[in-house]
């Protein structure tokens, strides 16, 4: 294990990794019905299943498997497992709480065969798989209503124990690093590290953890309203790889906010933005070539050590961000030591 | 975890304190300062304390919000206080701050000395905050649980120069401790330096006592060597301790400050906390203070002390007599003296005062009508402005209560003037409790205001207070009660005034009470005026409120908040969830029993002592409940140097020394005591099972059941649903284990005492033998318990704890007492007065209500198990009361009555 980790860091320290893109886009295209979802094993299952993704791990594994492959194949170096809402918290939607563990357990085993399968094609490209740790659909320091400011609908010791067993799963089916991600709340991000902490002490070892936040809108902020430094200052205390921002925003969109995070960060940062602002329709129309012309221009003032995509990116974007991120030095960590 | 290769560590010019709410902080050495502010505080701010324990959040947030727009760039938040739930008020106070961007943008300080508040507190704030504080105090192991756990949320750390052996107050034990945390931080934790922040104890200066004189120059140096020696940590301090003995002379207080600030500064503290309104400008100080004040800090010369305190002399109002020129004020005018004697509390010469005004006066009752109500005035505006304190009012009202008594024959002898009161107040603890001191200080206090008090006493029946108030014509009835019982018994009164279609105002006080009982539980069965008093000195203003002409309006006004208030409370968002009975005894609090330790007692059976040296006791007092009795707010002995009470804290504790050593030598009190120790097992999960030798044949036992009741609430994982009955080894496990049960009173004489001081027109000592006789019976059991431990149990052998530590309750094993919160229900004193047959062995009697009398008694169980710990029961369901009934043997509506005060509604 350690020494796929310290490859990581030696392909870091190289150049720059490239992340995949969105899974949801690539899965809607398969237009599972309820049927394809439930599959054999839940045909019966109460509650509808329909829109449950993190479940096609364990119903349609071949789909996943062909998104991965596809992702690498277009280059990249580092998928994110399907398990965005892996935690009993977002699962309780489902009434699926009980299966966390065997969804995450799958949804990493799945991701390393197709990772080990391109790694042994092509040994000089080393593939990655990151454990995708979502920011579940609660908050911790927000209400939910708007009269009982002091309510919570969750507390931290909840979205510990969630987060906890996600981590567990995850290592157990032998994910390489670990991606919290989407954070619009800090708190729920500081739980979720708290308990990666927890489980790498009671099994004495170490894996390395992308923090990644995500700025809402043009106020710079994070939903919980915390600036960038703010952000960056509040996750400090936890030995990590990169940090850097996710969605909600385009690449260009989010330039802004990753130049002051690479300013102030000595570590790796990345970046994984969506294809642009969504249209009237809600759909992420950035074409591949304009996406691409944005991520150069990150690439030329040397801010991203990982670069990627979120909602509505696809191969061909991963394809054009690959193409592009080989012709430019990572940046630099100017004070390491 | 040893450096980690892909942690890149920082380089040094980098390693900065950061810190972030919304916004991030930055400590720069550009910085300079970083002020931290504190009126968050309930420990240090009455007004703070008062918002949050009426649960006034909104206003309270005011206050924080105040801090934030007059500079304060970390935000100081504190709730420990004794009746706070200190946990739900942190999470509640910091979850509104959340949602407050003007003020959670700056970072928080989480402030208690309780380590579940801090964890409480971090659990929900985003941004990277700050313990305050953690210290080796309780040594090495828990010190070094808490930083790693500290760390593991993302907060920096105030530490206390504090180790095993108490505070540092050297210059060498503040760099000693100073540099062991931070080894065992840095080097074993790997706690990122300049996220330590010491506080190495500012102390005051010029306080006459020659192991003081360095104390400034001490806490320089210190923090010259910490930042010159222990990289990138943090300093800071509390900089209005320094001037403590200049309590009131704000000039040379402020000056002192700037001066310590700013050399403290240059020597390297970089955070602080520091009222910006008690700080003068540095190169604005006179010259000449400034060389005094310089002086003292740095003890540049012998006389600094003498010099300083001759300035401060001289420049101090007018109005302010200095003690030394305490009799001056006797070469005043008639008015001015008398006044005077109210105010200060003096008698001396009160009664040669009072006859030059009966001499110079057309008849007696105008010396009350006109002096002696001038100076009450005097006493009751300063009272209200929160500038004389309990303790001294009741002081002025042992003035005026001698002034009349002496005026009395000469008024009889008229016969045509009659003392007109401004209202008739009848005051009563009503039926089944014995506890009175908080009522007659509020009958003292509306005494002083020219209210006639018609005192019933103690254990009052609702009749009796029916016909008085009929009888009297009072204008007012105050109902007082401290323990749980007591809330249904006002209930009882409030519905026969009622019955009677009585039109009289209810005033409601006494330690169980609370605005939220006088509005849900007795209010809708009255229809006059409920009004519930938090503490003395707000009982005149509502008895004026309540007795002026137009008092309608107020009136109205009550009921209004009382109905929106219980309106409010019945529909209250705090939803908590619970578990069946049958759930929380599956969550039970599991000892493992095949590796716990039980101890056999040495000596099982029953004990009495009789005849005991009272003042053995005198080590084992808890004195901050003494001060808390007579409305002073802070834990002793700290309370002693207060900035707001301290004064008064003092004089109260030197009465209240006069009157214990009085009690010693003249065994003014008599203690007695009985426990007993015997077999007992769990049965049946919440039972215990108790085997007692019969007295009659002593072969026979029989057996007597202990009934426990569990906590239902839901719990967090892993955290148990107990009841008392765990800490017991059950019968099926096969092992014996031991259970103890005890009654001590120190009351013995009281009332009698109480009386006689009350004929002398002294409540103050007749409160005080009172409080004192409290204070007794508590370091009885305290000191009871010890000698089980060690001498009768013998669990616990090579104990040997300190009386802080006592208080602390740092020893093995539990004495929890029937009425308090691990086991609420009053009815278990009757089992422990069966068992130990309590009255006719030492004479302690069960009211209706189950007080014990005389009242400075404590009654409870022993468990030694060493898991054994305190907690709090909390609310309970229907289930549970159910199936106490059957086993308690009761009707049901007899255990809801019993246990109403909780069970979840």
């Amino acid at each position: 294990m350690s020494i796929i980790k310290s490859n990581i860091e030696a392909e870091l320290s190289k150049r720059i990794l490239v992340l995949d893109g969105a899974m949801g886009t690539m899965l809607q295209q398969y237009k599972f019905s309820e049927e394809d979802f439930r599959g054999e094993r839940f045909k019966d299952y109460p509650s509808s299943l329909k829109g449950n993704n993190d479940l096609l791990s364990l119903t349609q594994p071949k789909a996943i498997a062909e998104v991965h492959a596809k992702y690498f194949e277009a280059g990249a170096d580092i998928v994110e497992t399907n398990t965005f809402s892996g935690t009993s918290i977002a699962m309780s939607d489902y009434d699926m709480e009980d299966l966390v563990y065997e969804l995450n357990f799958e949804s990493a085993k799945i991701a390393k065969q197709v990772a080990e399968k391109f790694t042994n094609d092509n040994p000089d490209k080393p593939r990655f798989v990151a454990g995708s740790i979502g920011p579940t659909n609660k908050t911790a320091s927000l209400s939910p209503d708007v009269n009982r400011p002091e309510y919570r609908a969750i507390t931290f010791d909840e979205l510990r124990m969630a987060y906890k067993e996600q981590v567990e799963a995850l290592i157990d089916g032998g994910v390489d690093l670990l991606l919290v991600e989407t954070i619009f709340d800090t708190l729920n991000a500081k739980a979720a590290l708290f308990a990666i902490e927890e489980v790498k002490e009671e099994r004495q070892i170490t894996i390395p953890i992308m923090i990644s936040g995500t700025i809402t809108d043009a106020s710079g902020r994070t939903l919980s309203g915390q600036t960038v430094e703010a952000f960056l200052t509040s996750i400090s205390h936890i030995p990590m790889l990169s940090v850097g921002f996710n969605c909600a925003l385009g690449a260009e969109q989010l330039k802004p906010y990753l130049q002051r995070l690479s300013n102030a960060t000595h570590h790796y940062t990345s970046a994984h933005p969506n294809a642009g602002l969504p249209n009237a329709f809600g759909e992420y129309d950035q074409s591949p070539e304009q996406m691409q012309q944005f991520i150069e221009d990150y690439l030329k003032n040397g801010l991203i050590n990982i670069i990627g995509g979120c909602c509505g990116t696809s191969p061909a974007h991963i394809k054009a961000i690959a193409e592009v991120a080989q012709n430019y030095q990572p940046r630099q960590i100017a004070l390491r030591v | 975890m040893s450096a980690s290769y892909y942690n890149h560590p920082t380089t040094n010019h980098r390693k900065y304190l950061t810190l972030s709410g919304l916004e991030p902080l930055v400590v720069t050495p550009e910085s300079n300062f970083i002020n931290i502010g504190e009126r968050t505080n309930v420990t240090g701010s009455r007004k703070f304390l008062r918002l949050i324990k009426e649960e006034k959040f909104s206003e309270a947030l005011e206050v924080a919000r105040n801090q934030v727009e007059g500079g304060a760039q970390i935000l100081d938040v504190n709730m420990d206080e004794g009746m706070l739930d200190g946990v739900y008020a942190m999470t509640t106070f910091l979850n509104l701050i959340a949602s407050e961007p003007d003020i959670s943008r700056i970072p928080i300080m989480i402030d208690s000395s309780k380590w579940e508040i801090i964890e409480a507190g971090l659990q929900v704030v985003q941004g990277k905050s700050v313990v305050n504080s953690i210290s080796l105090k309780e040594g090495e192991a828990e010190f070094k649980h808490h930083a790693k756990l500290i760390k593991r949320y993302g907060a920096a750390v105030v530490v206390m120069a504090f180790d095993e052996d108490g505070q540092a107050d050297t210059y060498k034990r503040r760099i000693e401790i100073c540099k062991r945390t931070y080894h065992i931080l840095v080097n074993e934790l790997n706690f990122p330096p300049q996220d330590i922040i010491f506080d190495p104890n500012i102390f005051p200066v010029a306080t006459g006592m020659d192991e003081h004189r360095r104390n400034a120059i001490d806490f320089f140096e210190a923090t010259k060597w910490i930042r010159e020696n222990l990289p990138f940590a943090n300093v800071s301090g509390g900089v209005s301790n320094v001037s403590f003995s200049f309590r009131g002379n704000n000039i040379v207080r402020e000056a002192m400050h700037s001066s310590f600030l700013y050399h403290a500064i240059k020597n390297g503290m970089n955070l602080g906390i520091v009222n910006p309104s008690m700080l003068e400008i540095y190169d604005e100080i006179d010259k000449e203070l400034l060389e005094l004040v310089e002086d003292v800090l740095f003890d540049r010369r012998e006389d600094a002390t003498e010099r300083l305190l001759d300035f401060a002399e001289s420049i101090k109002d007018q109005k302010k007599v200095h003690e030394d020129k305490i009799l001056e004020w006797r070469s005043d005018p008639l008015q001015d003296r008398i006044t005077h004697a109210l105010v200060k509390g003096i008698n001396t010469f009160i009664i040669e005062d009072v006859e030059e005004a009966r001499l110079a006066s057309e008849k007696p009752i105008h010396v009350i009508e006109g002096h002696l109500m001038i100076g009450m005035n005097v006493v009751g505006d300063l009272f209200g402005s929160g500038k004389m304190f309990l303790p001294q009012v009741v002081k002025s009202a042992r003035v005026m209560k001698k002034a009349v008594a002496y005026l009395q024959p000469f008024i009889e002898a008229e016969k045509d003037g009659k003392q007109e009161f401004a209202g008739r107040i009848l005051m009563a603890t009503v039926k089944g409790d014995v506890h009175d001191i908080g009522k007659n200080i509020v009958s003292v206090v509306l005494g002083c205001n020219n209210y006639e008090i018609i005192d019933l006493g103690v254990m009052v029946p609702p009749e009796k207070i029916v016909e008085t108030a009929i009888r009297e014509k009072v204008d007012i009835i105050g109902l007082s009660g401290l323990i749980t019982p007591s809330l249904d018994e006002m209930v009882y009164v409030s519905q026969a005034l009622e019955k009677r279609n009585l039109d009289i105002p209810i005033i409601i006080g006494g330690a169980t009470t609370s605005r939220a009982h006088s509005a849900v539980k007795i209010a809708p069965h009255y229809s006059n005026t409920v009004v519930y008093i938090n503490d003395a000195s707000r009982a005149v203003t509502v008895v004026g409120d309540l007795l002026k002409k137009d008092s309608q309006l107020y009136k109205d006004q009550i009921r209004e908040e009382y109905d929106l208030f219980r309106e409010q409370f019945l529909k209250r968002t705090r939803k908590k969830e619970y578990l069946s009975l049958k759930e929380a005894r599956k969550n039970k609090f599991n000892i493992n029993w095949d590796t716990s330790e039980i101890v056999k007692p040495k000596a099982l059976g029953i004990q009495v002592i009789e005849e005991f040296d009272i003042s053995k006791l005198e080590a084992f007092i808890d004195w901050s409940p003494f001060f808390r009795s007579w409305d002073l707010h802070g834990k002793y002995p700290n309370i002693l140097s207060d900035e707001l009470v301290g004064k008064q804290a003092t004089e109260l504790f030197a009465d209240a020394q006069e009157l214990l050593q009085d009690i010693f030598k003249n065994k003014l009190l008599k203690a007695k005591a009985i426990f007993g120790l015997f077999e007992a097992n769990t049965v049946n999960d919440d039972d215990i099972e108790v085997l007692v030798q019969n007295t009659e044949s002593k072969a026979s036992k029989s057996t007597v059941k202990f009934l426990t009741l569990r906590q239902q609430s839901k719990k967090a994982a892993g955290k148990p649903n107990i009841a008392l009955s765990d800490f017991i080894a059950p019968k099926e496990t096969g092992l014996q284990d031991y259970i103890g049960c005890f009654c001590v009173s120190a009351g013995f004489g009281t009332a009698e005492l109480a009386a006689q001081f009350e004929k002398d027109n002294d409540d103050y000592n007749s409160i005080m033998i009172k409080a004192l006789a409290d204070r007794l019976a508590e370091a009885f059991a305290e000191y009871l318990h010890r000698e089980v431990r060690t001498k009768y149990w013998c669990y616990d052998q090579n104990e040997n704890l300190s009386n802080d530590d006592l208080i602390k309750e740092s020893y093995k094993g539990i004495r929890p007492a029937p009425g308090y919160p691990a086991c609420p229900d009053h009815l278990e004193k009757k089992t422990i007065w069966n068992i130990l047959n309590v009255e006719e062995n030492i004479g302690v009697e069960l009211t209706e209500s189950l007080a014990m009398w005389p009242a400075a008694s404590v009654s409870g169980y022993y468990f030694a198990n060493p898991e054994a710990r305190y907690f709090g029961l909390g609310k309970i369901k229907e289930d549970q009361v159910e199936d106490y009934s059957q086993r308690r043997g009761i009707a049901l509506e007899d255990a809801t009555r019993w246990l109403s005060p909780n069970i979840a509604d």
